[in-house]
């Protein structure tokens, strides 16, 4: 026998068959480990919708970011680990409710959402504008100007635009509900035909 | 709404500021970490401790790494590191003084022993037994170079010796499994 083969043999022996952890039971128990240790700062899985495959990501606190795949989810859950922590596992379990409620409010089951969630992605009047954006009811819309003044600031009407075109929580804090004062849809994280679909979603309910 | 708006609002996740910072750190989700270096530590510890124990040994190398990882230096190999982590919980487990494994509860099970689905034991017996007859250093050596793929100054750092003392360890380790491979008369 060659090193060579000496060398084959040792490096094939240890690989395992069937693939590394195929059944993902190694990864289920490193996440439920970390969870129970309290290592896991982030956690995060994917759902499928009628908009495409949706990333929801937890802190401990709560649901910190809803991102359409338009956004990248890679690059989403990279700016998560710089703005948060790098202690990001994919950890279906915190989400299970999040995902839950969100399946419902596709199927038109489901007006509101109630889970807790991690506003700290947004700071200042962004959030102020954000926690206005929560109390907007189901199937009604509102101006950009309107959530300037009910964020408690009436000329910041581009600011108060600009934070629900950076809302961390699309869907679940419901930016889609705001639109231009000449009725138009306007901008929109997961785009304009994304908010169209989802406005008529809530006016045929 | 005027069109600097429009521009303004399009869409982008979160502040530029805060997506360039986090390129410049290279802060990569734990979660890569694991799928890009997992199998080869799978690797390492099934080497080091057979497969029964191998997938506590991999677990909480994992563990322990993520612990650790927020104050990774950057542009740390991150290969090395855990292999390093993986060294270590090998020497504590042979060393019976590991922790036991905490009672499983609500965890998900792991596979019995992987070994009889791996089919390890039908495998590499001779391989098994022929490895951890060597001298540490070249049982080291050689899984550290061979298995988990580190240069020989990643090695002699991780055994606390020279990279030219890894590199002859390695050799002498394969010299010695090819001694015992040829006397054994199985190909």
């Amino acid at each position: 026998m060659s090193d060579k083969q000496i060398i084959d043999r040792v490096t094939n022996a240890f690989a395992g068959a069937g693939g590394f952890d195929s059944d993902g039971r190694l990864h289920s128990r490193l996440a439920a480990l970390a969870e129970r240790q309290g290592l896991l700062d982030v956690s995060y899985r994917t759902i499928d919708s009628p908009l495409g495959l949706l990333l929801l990501a937890a802190t401990g606190e709560g649901l910190v970011r809803v991102a359409f795949s338009c956004e990248d989810h890679d690059a989403v859950l990279a700016r998560l680990a710089g703005a948060i922590s790098p202690r990001i596992l994919r950890a279906p379990g915190r989400l299970d409710e999040a995902a839950h409620q969100l399946d419902e409010y596709f199927a038109g089951k489901r007006r509101g959402f109630n889970v807790p969630v991690d506003l700290r992605l947004a700071h200042g009047f962004r959030r102020s504008v954000l926690e206005h954006l929560r109390r907007i009811p189901y199937g009604v819309t509102q101006s950009y100007a309107a959530v300037a003044r009910a964020a408690g600031n009436p000329s910041a009407v581009r600011a108060a635009a600009s934070a629900c075109s950076h809302n961390p929580l699309p869907l679940v804090v419901p930016c889609h509900r705001v639109v231009r004062s000449d009725g138009t849809t306007g901008e929109y994280l997961g785009g304009p035909e994304a908010k169209r679909a989802l406005l008529a979603m809530e006016a045929a309910a | 709404m005027t069109r600097t708006h429009l521009v303004e609002s399009s869409p982008g996740p979160s502040q530029t500021g805060r997506a360039a910072r986090s390129r410049d750190a290279a802060v990569r989700p734990f979660e890569e970490i694991v799928a890009e270096h997992g199998p080869v530590v799978m690797r390492v510890c099934r080497a080091l401790l057979g497969s029964v124990d191998a997938a506590d040994a991999w677990s909480e190398t994992f563990l322990s790494a993520l612990e650790a990882y927020p104050k990774l230096q950057p542009g740390s190999s991150i290969r090395a590191w855990l292999v390093t982590i993986a060294h270590r919980k090998g020497i504590d487990q042979l060393r019976g003084a590991a922790r036991r494994p905490q009672p499983v509860g609500d965890l998900p099970e792991l596979p019995a022993t992987d070994a009889a689905s791996a089919g390890e034991s039908s495998m590499d017996d001779d391989l098994r037994a022929a490895l951890d007859a060597l001298p540490p250093k070249q049982r080291g050596a050689v899984i550290y170079r061979y298995l988990a793929d580190l240069s020989y100054a990643e090695v002699g750092e991780l055994l606390e010796s020279s990279a030219t003392a890894a590199r002859r360890s390695a050799a002498d380790g394969i010299a010695s499994l090819r001694k015992h491979f040829s006397k054994g008369a199985r190909t």
